[in-house]
């Protein structure tokens, strides 16, 4: 694939294209990391309920 | 019996969006890839904007998304008041920062376009004030969440503070528009011939906001599944504490 | 109801929270606002308008967490809550309270601030106009910010956060007919939709406030 020419406004487009693309990223990044440690801690949560008897 | 009450239970709503999550993330990373590659690459520039107008793609499904995101929070909020469920609820919560984070790429595209093209990076237009204003809405919504510990106070509220707003939000769009008329372009997906954008843009731009919408939808399931769980650890917790 | 008037007017005022702090506040704001922008009247005449609101309008939230903390603190809102009187009514005149001991002063005042910022003589009965139906709205509005903040232990920077965002029509028409006055222009748009919205906000969100109150106080 090649380049287009973005000509006098490259560099507005690039970054705006940057800015969006990194916080979206940023964003799934951020709720996949939390998705997988809470549902973690669920797990060992429920499983020390348990073991303890309690449940 | 098949109603849509039932994906209220949470167990029932996180296994059916486990089976369903992958094929719409899956679907909303090819239209995005595809809509966004199809707009960057092989659409011509516009003969005013130049090749900015491929900003386009970003920042419409961005504006779009963060209205329809609170409207969406609403819809929730209201089920919440009506008929409890945990899981409308905690989809509102969910759906929060996705909204807030969709207003600001509206908000910092829309000031990259600004800048080449009316002449300043910022101006106190209605539209970007309105957005503005909005973006306040979110971070005040998120604040409340934050702030409160016992869940369903804090669902109660924040669903209050959801509808109040809202009318605050629109009421706050009347005003502004009242209070001084803007640069802003015309609706870009208006079913208005002569307002709408030409056909080359209109293709890739749908495609962007399917894929805006299906990353929405993707984003709302994983991250309610994530506030289900942490609302069941919570409540866990709270009783070990107390046996 | 006349006695829960009183005696929350009269708590304001011994609190010192009433008619002093809220002056004191308001005539700060305008002292301030001519080192930071220059002394030149002209300029000072064009903002008078706005600043002048902005100062009612920060002056009105500063007081906005006491309405409810007192109450909450010593058990009387659990009282209020289950006495015959409806909570919506009782939310109205905690409302109305809050509404004459800390922006009836700045009403009163105004004109003499407005003197401070060389406001044209054209200027001073839009002005007072404005703020006398436009403060009202941000005192209910306020109060079902205090009302959905009262259990939080630092509700403060909280509550600006939810509350300036809902202030923002109610400025824009409040300052607008201000403004359009003072320029001897029609004001009638303005007015017209700041009176709607004071009413608006005075006849619905007590209720929104009271089922609030209530979710704090389960």
């Amino acid at each position: 694939m090649m380049m287009p020419e973005l000509g006098k406004y490259a560099g507005a487009v690039l970054s705006s294209y940057a800015v969006a693309i990194g916080l979206i990223v940023a964003l799934i990044v951020v709720s996949v990391l939390r998705a997988r440690r809470v549902k973690r801690d669920l797990e060992e949560v429920e499983n020390r309920g348990r073991g303890n008897g309690t449940h | 019996m098949a109603s849509i009450w039932r994906y209220a239970n949470p167990r029932k709503f996180i296994e059916t969006t486990d089976r369903v999550l992958p094929w719409v993330s899956t679907a909303a990373l090819a239209a995005l890839v595809a809509g966004l590659a199809w707009g960057f690459f092989f659409t011509p520039d516009d003969y005013r904007q130049g090749s900015t107008v491929k900003i386009i793609y970003l920042h419409v499904p961005a504006a779009l998304m963060a209205i329809n995101i609170w409207i969406m929070m609403l819809v929730a909020s209201l089920v919440w008041i009506v008929r409890r469920h945990h899981v409308s609820a905690l989809a509102a919560r969910a759906a929060a920062p996705v909204g807030a984070v969709m207003t600001v790429i509206a908000l910092v595209t829309g000031a990259i376009w600004g800048q080449p093209m009316w002449g300043t990076w910022w101006a106190w237009d209605p539209r970007l004030t309105s957005f503005l204003i909005l973006f306040l809405f979110y971070l005040g919504y998120m604040a409340l969440w934050a702030a409160i510990e016992n869940d369903d106070t804090a669902a109660d509220l924040t669903s209050v503070l959801c509808l109040v707003g809202s009318v605050f939000a629109l009421l706050s769009r009347y005003a502004v528009n009242f209070w001084n008329q803007g640069l802003h372009q015309g609706a870009s997906l208006s079913l208005d011939k002569e307002e709408h954008v030409a056909d080359v843009f209109y293709y890739p731009l749908l495609l962007c906001i399917a894929g805006f919408v299906l990353l929405f939808i993707a984003l709302v399931f994983l991250r309610t599944q994530t506030e289900i769980r942490a609302r069941r650890m919570r409540a866990l917790q709270a009783r070990e504490r107390l046996g | 109801m006349i006695a829960l008037l009183g005696r929350d007017m009269r708590l304001a005022v011994r609190a010192g929270g009433g008619f002093g702090l809220g002056l004191a506040f308001f005539l700060i704001v305008v002292t301030l606002v001519p080192f930071g922008v220059g002394p030149q009247s002209a300029l000072l005449a064009r903002i008078a308008p706005g600043i002048l609101w902005l100062g009612a309008l920060l002056a009105c939230l500063l007081s906005l967490d006491r309405i409810f903390a007192l109450d909450w603190e010593d058990g009387s809102l659990d009282l209020l809550a289950t006495s015959p009187l409806p909570l919506e009514a009782a939310v109205s005149i905690k409302a109305l309270a809050h509404w004459l001991t800390s922006a009836v002063p700045l009403i009163v005042a105004a004109p003499l601030f407005a003197l401070l910022l060389s406001l044209p003589q054209a200027g001073y009965v839009p002005l007072v106009a404005s703020l006398a139906l436009g403060t009202p709205a941000l005192g209910v509005i306020g109060t079902f910010g205090a009302a959905l903040t009262v259990g939080l232990k630092r509700g403060g920077l909280l509550l600006s956060l939810l509350v300036l965002p809902l202030y923002v029509p109610t400025l824009i028409f409040g300052a607008e007919m201000a403004r359009r006055g003072t320029e001897g222009l029609d004001t009638t748009t303005p007015m017209l939709m700041l009176a709607g919205i004071s009413f608006g906000v005075i006849a619905v969100l007590p209720f929104a406030s009271a089922a609030v109150l209530r979710v704090n106080l389960r």
